[in-house]
């Protein structure tokens, strides 16, 4: 149960108008180019799917979303409707323009087989992981494992207390939420739709996304 | 083994730390930060992980008897002891940017007019450090602010806490392989002030282990990262 008041922006941009139309299916993967101005929605179409994205200057990999130096700039650890995600420069790179859900993660990390062995033993060693889908679609942009850093994970939530404490709890997303971002320059996207059995970031059953762009 | 080697306020300095041998980090000044950043010695790209070392111990800062994961999941370096409760990892190091408040009040700094005591960022530091050792800004990670406290409100706003530590306070890191430390002693990204201290480093000989050593104890998670650093040379 959750007592949280959360905002909720909508967009009024529309679906029959958006120029990229993608499901993503559980556990697959991408890397899109979203340029300045445009607007790039992921839809957690099932609800209490984990999102982990990331967010380069499509001109310069090595210039990537940093989350510390967001959240401590927005004074704030979680991201919601007008979050603005910087660079590793403080440059922005996309600003969130509408959130059903209300807020976001990026404290989390991706999920990873080596983090699995240490969360959940060796016999999830070979499990699907986020950091691996990261790393096929990233090749393409060449993004390797230098380049990969500590995510967003939309749809995720991540409390973090007072004294210390952080925690992995159920979803506050729902069937149908979204969120949406407009790109600051014109940045890469990489996603991947995590495919985590382990936790209830998934609801423990990992569901597709969809994607919708809008620009020229 | 190295002497005791002062750093100074507001400066970069790094360090490879032998695995076993233990890195006791003294302020010299009240205030004082440390911004660090842990690669495996060994490996062109294994480093701190910040998230998972979080996610697996269920802490948002870093305190006794955490241990400090990489990308691959190993222990890099168990934090055995510490005078302070809480070190920040959430808020990442100083820019440039960050200098503009100080050269407001106190106009702007250059080696030309302070010499060795002009204001220069945590990234700045960093990055002349990494690039000593053939490294760049893509090796830039999350980093964990040693001595620096950042208070999370039950909103999950974020706030500085200025007098968190004083001269005195310590915080000693067992290395769990062999490392490459890299640090800068400018100030927090969100303290208003320029107000840098000196960190003193000192490497111990460190002792062997065992099953009841508090960080193997502290979690299942911190063990198995714990026996994954065991394992990366096999
Ligand atoms: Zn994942």
């Amino acid at each position: 149960m959750t007592t949280l008041s959360l905002p909720l922006v909508p967009s009024p941009l529309l679906e029959s108008d958006a120029v990229l139309d993608v499901v993503v299916q559980a556990g697959d993967g991408f890397l899109g180019r979203v340029p300045a101005g445009g607007s790039f929605r992921i839809v957690d179409l099932h609800g209490n799917q984990a999102a982990d994205t990331l967010f380069y200057d499509a001109a310069d990999v090595t210039h990537r979303y940093s989350a510390v130096d967001t959240i401590r700039e927005q004074g704030s650890v979680y991201l919601t409707a007008g979050s603005t995600l910087l660079s590793q420069q403080l440059e922005p790179l996309v600003t969130v323009t509408a959130d059903t859900c209300g807020r976001h993660d990026t404290l989390g990390g991706a999920c990873a087989q080596e983090s699995n062995v240490v969360r959940y033993g060796m016999h999830t060693r070979h499990q699907h992981a986020c950091r691996e889908t990261f790393l096929r679609y990233g090749a393409a942009a060449g993004i390797g494992a230098r380049e990969l850093a500590p995510n967003v994970n939309f749809f995720m939530n991540v409390p973090l207390t007072p004294d210390g404490g952080l925690s992995f709890a159920d979803g506050l997303s729902a069937p149908g939420r979204y969120v949406e971002v407009r790109a600051e320059r014109d940045v890469l996207v990489l996603i991947s739709n995590c495919p985590q059995l382990n936790n209830p970031c998934n609801g423990w059953d990992p569901t597709p996304v969809r994607l919708l762009g809008w620009w020229a | 083994m190295i002497p005791a080697h002062d750093v100074p306020a507001g400066a970069h300095w790094s360090l490879a730390l032998r695995a076993g041998r233990v890195l006791r980090l003294t302020a010299l000044d009240d205030g004082a930060v440390c911004s660090t950043l842990l690669f495996a010695h060994r490996d062109p790209v294994d480093r701190l992980n910040v998230p998972d070392t979080l996610k697996a111990q269920m802490s948002a800062r870093i305190t006794p008897p955490m241990v400090l994961m990489s990308d691959r999941g190993a222990a890099l370096a168990s934090v055995t002891g510490s005078s302070l409760d809480w070190h920040d990892c959430l808020t990442g190091h100083s820019l440039d940017r960050h200098l503009d408040r100080h050269a407001a009040v106190s106009g702007p700094s250059s080696y030309a007019t302070d010499r060795n005591d002009w204001r220069r960022s945590a990234r700045a530091g960093l990055l002349s450090e990494l690039r000593k050792h053939g490294r760049g800004p893509a090796d830039l990670h999350a980093c964990v602010n040693l001595f620096a406290k950042v208070a999370i409100g039950p909103d999950g706003g974020l706030t500085f806490v200025p007098d968190h530590a004083h001269a005195g306070d310590w915080v000693t890191l067992r290395a769990e392989q062999d490392l490459l430390l890299v640090l800068s002693t400018a100030p927090h990204p969100l303290d208003p002030a320029w107000a840098p201290g000196a960190v003193r480093a000192e490497v111990e000989a460190g002792a062997p282990y065992g099953p009841d050593d508090p960080s193997v104890t502290f979690r299942p998670e911190s063990a198995r990262a714990l026996a994954n650093a065991a394992a990366v040379l096999a």
